[in-house]
């Protein structure tokens, strides 16, 4: 089963993310920023990261970059959630190490069918 | 069973003996009660349970049909004795004397309050053009509690507005 | 698929009403240079721009945008901090609370306020233009006749470093259309050379499909800058390319008839697919509706968020309660008199799990009092503003928890009265310096337990109340008498009386209508007091008293006839057998009892409530000394039983408010017991006195019968 962490400070949205993804199928970890995330990561396997970018404790930049040092995260796709769709923030996560970007608001469908271009 | 016979099985008007049958005839169910020898009834779907009478815990300074309060599983329910509000027979308190807990939802808010008869007699399915229109000639029970009225068999049962029953009970206990 | 966000809107509200809030402190608190604050509360602002776009919020996420972008300038240090942004900040962060609150109840807005609120953004912004247009610009991509695309895809040899696959951005294409992939191998090195984990493969891909252009490119979205991507139309108009495509080795004479009524078809469905979409779109917009009003139902009801350690400990408290249970019963299976050590023992565990759980079930309705105190700093903010007067809010003991009910409705009385301490209390600046007082004046709140109470005290140090304006005042409305004599105590309750206003103008601030008076009774209705505390040119001082919690009372119980009455012990002052030396009748039938120094009217409770006792003899009956509102009466009793905690149970659920009567409960054995409002009962036997005395001075008897009901 694809194994999701899902990294947002706010409850809704972690939420809704979470549920959008178990309804359609896959397995989800919950972290409350990145400082969390972190630490789940540490100790579990993941097939995706999605995760926001502004984030009290460690921000979702800062999480990218840590996670792409652990080696059972080189390759493994992260997602940023972000509401700067400007140029800049792309090029700040591509080169934190980032797979791709999802623009908020996104919807359910959104999510699923985009998150299809990273994993199965 | 055909459905025929099934329909010649319903108890028409009136005749409500047959056990366990009362579920599938068409109208609305009454509860019908006595208030000395009157025959009194009121919408069965707002009968929360029948009780036995018991002693109340009096509410100080409430007018003399405010027989008090109970605890009905947790929750406080007045007694109101219907013989004293209608001025209908003695109010004794007997082996027999239920007291008839009834519940009301109106929007947003339900209210249960029982009330003390003399004896629950009996459920008569009625289709709502059976019940006719009450006289306008006073008697000691208010028009604004009547329904209307029921011919059972050669009885007259007086159908009770549970609604203003609980209602207008606010006002008059306010002046 | 579809999922039903609705059920995360509630979530979403209150988590922006939390961010609203910390908006607001944040921005309270601002200093130049303040980083981490400036970072939370664009945070905040941030994240309720994202929820609301996606929970379908539009003029919120439209609003926030614009709070975001100035909060952004000043969080890069783009822009200074200066105290004309931190304020159109602050009206920004209300007119967000308004939209989201129009958006929770599917109301209308004050739009002036908003668009106005929203002009003055754009203007300190300096009509920077947001990207919206930039995007405008990439759907405007006008509409070729395509019916497929030559991809040329070239992914640097690092692409996999970042997490992308080509095969999930291939199945991705596929979806899209019927595709033909093809792999280019040249650049694949010899294997001795390969590094596993970087990419050699090119791919030349065929796209067969009627998708417009930037669908495509968006698969590729998030790869185009490590890629070398070139797309390539085919169009109808290309006829060779299009046929070679699409059916190779077809005899092209044969095809094109075949081929070219599909296109229209196919043009038609998208047509009427297009149609049906804008059909569902008013659908849409009436689910978004109901959406609304399911999240404000919702709201409404009310929602409390528990800490997981409360949720924790409950769960402990109900494990070992099933542990007690199931060894009573096993007691119970083969009981005989040798195990009734056994059996005390267990109903002891049982007695305490339940207390134990009684308290941990409420603890969860307690919350800290800053829930009520976290709007204040904005509230004398804004006051300093209006009144000109500068003075500074101090806060003490926010922490300290009380029930989330109480809570609820202490805040409008509490707001009142700050505002009276900074309307009437503290004085202008040239004032406080005359006086020697320090330019800045300080209101304070605190909070701190006390017994089963909370205690607010709302404090400044202004001018104090004025005694000789409050009785001129009292005695001008016909309050009193112009040569009654008060305590200061007496005095200062004058301010509660109704329709009493002490400043000299009524200003828009405090003095509109709702009085001191309102607050009292609010006060009063929660099972509280308040107090006065005074000194002239000092300040003064409003003391809160509070039950914690309103669902729970610590009780006496007494008997009275046949009746058991509770009475709160909190408002007991003492409990005494009656000394036949210390009655003393006076003015004919009112009974006094010398209590050391007070003389202490009786109000006998079968009198009161009209019940039968045998216990009509004053030296026969026990005295239960309460205190209401400082006045002290003797409630005789027939008998005073035990003390214990009562469930409060309203009687206005099915009933009505009763004179005297505060609630009900059900005690131990079933039955119910009416439990006294000591205030009340005062009031009524001052109401019976003062009708006795009309009798006695009219000589009317119709009265007299009147005070026998």
């Amino acid at each position: 089963m694809t194994k999701v962490l899902v990294v947002d400070d706010s409850n809704s949205i972690r939420d809704m993310v979470s549920f959008t993804l178990k309804s359609a199928g896959y397995q989800t970890v919950e972290a409350k920023d990145g400082q969390d995330g972190l630490s789940k990561a540490k100790i579990n396997n993941f097939d995706l990261v999605i995760s926001d970018v502004n984030m009290p404790n460690m921000d979702g930049i800062s999480l990218c970059t840590e996670l792409r040092k652990l080696a059972s995260f080189k390759f493994t796709p992260i997602l940023m959630l972000t509401t700067e769709s400007s140029s800049e923030m792309k090029i700040r996560g591509k080169s934190a190490g980032a797979t791709g970007w999802l623009v908020k608001p996104f919807n359910p469908e959104k999510l699923l069918a985009t998150i299809k271009r990273v994993v199965k | 069973m055909n459905i025929q016979a099934m329909a010649q099985d319903v108890p028409v008007e009136g005749e409500h003996t047959v056990e366990g049958i009362d579920f599938i005839t068409s109208g609305d169910q009454y509860l019908t009660f006595l208030l000395a020898q009157e025959q009194y009834a009121v919408d069965i779907l707002c009968v929360e349970e029948i009780r036995s009478w018991e002693q109340p815990t009096k509410i100080p300074n409430a007018p003399s049909y405010i027989k008090g309060v109970i605890n009905m599983r947790g929750i406080i329910v007045p007694i109101v004795d219907l013989r004293l509000k209608f001025s209908i027979g003695k109010a004794n308190y007997l082996e027999t004397t239920v007291v008839i807990v009834l519940t009301y939802h109106s929007d947003d808010k339900s209210r249960t309050i029982g009330f003390v008869v003399d004896a629950v007699s009996d459920v008569l399915n009625v289709e709502s053009v059976d019940i006719k229109p009450a006289p306008a000639f006073g008697g000691c029970v208010g028009q604004q509690y009547i329904d209307g009225l029921i011919n059972s068999e050669n009885k007259v049962v007086t159908v009770l507005n549970v609604a203003n029953l609980q209602q207008v009970e606010k006002h008059r206990l306010q002046s | 698929m579809s999922v039903d966000l609705s059920q995360f809107i509630p979530s979403f509200l209150e988590e922006s009403f939390e961010g609203l809030a910390l908006m607001e402190s944040g921005l309270l608190d601002l200093k130049r240079g303040d980083n981490e604050t400036i970072h939370s509360i664009f945070r905040a602002a941030h994240s309720i721009k994202g929820g609301a776009g996606t929970f379908g919020f539009d003029n919120v996420t439209e609003f926030t945008h614009l709070v975001e972008t100035l909060l952004d300038e000043m969080r890069d240090g783009r822009r200074e901090v200066t105290s004309k942004d931190t304020e159109i900040l602050l009206d920004a962060v209300d007119c967000m609370r308004l939209l989201i609150e129009a958006a929770r109840d599917n109301q209308d807005y004050d739009h002036d306020k908003v668009a106005k609120t929203s002009s003055r953004l754009s203007e300190t912004l300096g009509d920077e233009q947001s990207t919206d247009s930039e995007n405008e610009s990439n759907s405007n991509i006008e509409k070729k006749d395509a019916c497929g695309y030559n991809i040329k895809f070239i992914p640097e040899h690092s692409l996999a470093k970042t997490g992308n696959d080509p095969i999930f951005l291939f199945s991705a294409l596929a979806e899209l259309g019927e595709l033909t992939i093809c792999a280019n191998t040249e650049e694949l090195p010899a294997l001795m050379d390969i590094d596993a984990q970087e990419l050699y493969l090119s791919w030349q891909l065929t796209l067969i499909t009627d998708v417009e252009e930037a669908e495509v490119i968006e698969i590729f979205e998030w790869v185009e800058d490590e890629c070398l991507l070139t797309l390539e139309p085919i169009t109808n108009t290309s006829d060779d390319e299009f046929t070679q495509n699409l059916s190779e080795g077809v005899n092209s004479i044969i095809s094109e008839p075949s081929v070219q009524p599909q296109l229209p078809s196919k043009a038609a469905n998208q047509i009427s697919l297009a149609s049906t979409k804008v059909e569902h779109e008013p659908d849409a917009v009436i689910e978004e509706k109901s959406k609304a009003a399911k999240g404000k139902v919702k709201a409404d009801l009310g929602s409390i968020r528990v800490g997981v350690d409360k949720v924790d400990s409950l769960i402990n408290l109900v494990g070992e309660l099933v542990i007690t249970q199931s060894m009573l019963s096993e007691l119970g299976n083969d009981f005989d008199m040798t195990k009734v050590e056994r059996l005390t023992n267990g109903l002891e565990q049982l007695l305490q799990n339940t207390k134990e759980l009684q308290e941990s079930v409420m603890r969860i309705r307690m919350l800290p009092i800053s829930f009520a105190f976290n709007r204040f700093p904005r509230l004398v903010h804004d006051l300093a503003i209006k009144t000109g007067k500068t003075m500074e809010l101090v806060i003490n003991g926010e922490q300290t928890e009380l029930d989330k009910t109480v809570m609820e409705q202490i805040g409008d009385p509490l707001v009142h009265l700050v505002r009276n301490a900074a309307d009437h209390g503290i004085e202008s600046k040239e004032i406080r310096l005359a006086n020697g007082k320090p330019e800045k004046g300080t209101i304070s709140l605190d909070a701190y337990h006390q017994g089963g109470n909370i205690v607010i005290e709302i404090k400044d140090d202004g001018a104090g109340i004025n005694r000789t304006s409050v009785l001129d005042k009292a005695i001008d409305k016909g309050l009193i008498d112009a040569n009654a004599t008060l305590t200061d105590s007496q005095v200062y309750d004058l301010l509660f009386e109704p329709g009493f206003s002490t400043a000299a103008e009524v200003t828009d601030i405090s003095g509109r209508g709702v009085g001191m008076d309102v607050v009292k009774r609010n006060i009063q209705a929660l099972g509280g007091r308040i107090q006065v505390e005074s000194t002239l040119g000092k300040g003064s001082t409003f003391k809160v008293n509070l039950p914690l919690t309103l669902a729970i009372l610590d009780g006496q119980l007494v008997k009275v006839g046949t009746e058991t009455y509770i009475i709160p012990l909190i408002s007991i002052v003492e409990s005494l057998q009656i000394d036949n030396n210390l009655i003393n009748r006076v003015s004919g039938d009112m009974v006094l009892y010398r209590l050391r120094d007070d003389n202490v009217p009786v109000l006998p409770i079968y009198q009161l409530f009209n019940l039968e006792t045998e216990c009509t003899e004053i030296d026969k009956a026990l005295l239960v000394v309460v205190e209401a509102d400082g006045q002290k009466v003797g409630l005789m009793v027939d008998d005073l039983l035990a003390q214990q905690q009562v469930v409060i149970k309203s009687l206005n659920d099915n009933y009505q408010q009763v004179a005297g009567i505060s609630g009900a409960t059900i005690l131990g054995d079933g039955s119910v017991a009416m439990i006294l409002d000591i205030p009340g009962m005062i009031n009524m036997a001052l109401e019976q006195a003062q009708r006795a005395q009309r009798v006695k001075t009219d000589g009317n008897s119709s009265v007299a019968a009147e005070l026998c009901l």
